[in-house]
């Protein structure tokens, strides 16, 4: 009975031996598997679309100026624009945009996002004329919109925040905003927008961001698109 | 018969109460935990002031948390929420790494103070360098 037992256990520990040894090649060969996949993800990533995210408060022009990027370079626009905040209620994308800067290609995957705000009241919509009933179906609209950029904020490559150069830029939702892209180890780049506006005052977004480039640009009337594209294309190289 | 004075500003706020909470009663909690107590604390509607900060994380939950009670919560708008913390500028990398420890050591920043508020009464958080102006609903 005793040696029945014994030659059991021998039997067992060969099978364990022998699959010890399946599981060194084993782990092996998953290492290896690893590194090529990591080699290849390093290859191909190059050639993976850049996600560029429009983000920031409502009202600053993020849907402006994406329509002006995806207007000069596919023909067509993202999204409506409108004086009435939170026009842009759920996340828009754009693929495969192709942007040409000094014989520089890039090509993008544009994401403009719902502007982010602490609160929404429907009563604010009807200063703008906005009938009751149409008011507090944006208002739930707007709500859920805030809710699903930020979940989006993860899967950005590149962020655009556009900040209304004619407001005052320290805002603790644009410092969340930012904040939150740094956590994430996410380039960014600081857009003051409306700089054709008399108010406007790109130096007072300098010195509340000061570790950020910032451009000044007015999306309404195109300019300063250059200085634009020039700080997006360094940005996109960062990552 | 000379008229009384009425009083047309704060007078009219029905009530509110600031309620102070230091960084002890919450560091060691986790963001799940965090986060209630916050809103355990706005939706009573008081003002809070909170020593220190919140991880940015953490700042961006409460704000997706408090949309989705908008529509769900009784004459709840959301809430206004400030961070004054000190001006990092010219601080330098020698600056910034002695900060950074001292946050460290201490488990948070607590050179900040966070104010959060129900958008009902709270209005506005004006924020310049130099000032914090908490402008009240009527």
């Amino acid at each position: 009975m005793r040696e029945r037992g014994s030659k059991k256990i021998k039997h067992l520990s060969k099978y364990t031996k022998f699959n010890k040894l399946n599981l060194q090649k084993y782990n092996m060969a998953i290492k290896v598997f690893g590194f090529f996949k990591r080699v290849f993800a390093g290859f191909s990533k190059e050639k993976k679309d850049v996600k560029l995210g429009f983000y920031g408060p409502p009202n600053a022009g993020k849907t402006s100026l994406a329509n002006l990027i995806c207007k000069d370079f596919t023909g067509e626009e993202m999204g409506s624009v409108s004086n009435v905040p939170h026009e842009t209620r759920n996340v828009q994308f754009k693929e495969k945009v192709n942007i040409e800067y000094k014989g520089k290609t890039m090509t993008f995957k544009m994401v403009d996002t719902p502007g982010i705000a602490t609160r929404i009241d429907y009563e604010d919509f009807l200063k703008f004329k906005v009938k009751k009933s149409e008011a507090k179906k944006r208002a739930k609209e707007a709500t859920q919109g805030i809710i699903e950029s930020i979940k989006w904020l993860d899967d950005m490559d590149v962020v655009v925040v556009v900040l209304d150069s004619s407001e005052n830029p320290y805002d603790q939702v644009n410092i969340t905003i930012i904040g939150n892209l740094v956590a994430r180890d996410i380039p960014v780049l600081i857009i003051a927008n409306k700089i054709d506006l008399k108010k406007s005052n790109i130096k007072k977004i300098e010195s509340a961001f000061p570790e950020y480039e910032v451009v000044g640009i007015s999306a309404k009337r195109g300019d300063n698109l250059d200085e634009f594209y020039e700080a997006l294309f360094k940005l996109a190289k960062k990552i | 018969m000379a008229k009384k004075k009425v009083n047309k500003g704060i007078g009219k706020i029905k009530g509110f109460s600031i309620q102070f909470l230091p960084y002890r009663e919450y560091g060691d909690l986790d963001s799940n935990e965090r986060i209630k107590k916050i809103l355990d604390i706005i939706l009573a509607n008081n003002i809070l002031i909170l020593q220190g900060r919140l991880r940015s994380g953490e700042e961006t939950r409460l704000i997706g948390d408090t949309m989705a009670m908008i529509g769900h919560v009784a004459n709840f708008n959301g809430i206004e929420l400030a961070v004054i913390a000190g001006k990092g500028k010219d601080e330098g990398y020698w600056g910034k790494f002695k900060k950074s420890l001292a946050n460290a050591l201490a488990g948070g920043d607590l050179g900040a103070v966070t104010i959060i508020g129900p958008a009902t009464i709270v209005k506005e958080v004006k924020r310049n360098p130099q000032k914090i102006e908490l402008l009240l609903n009527k």
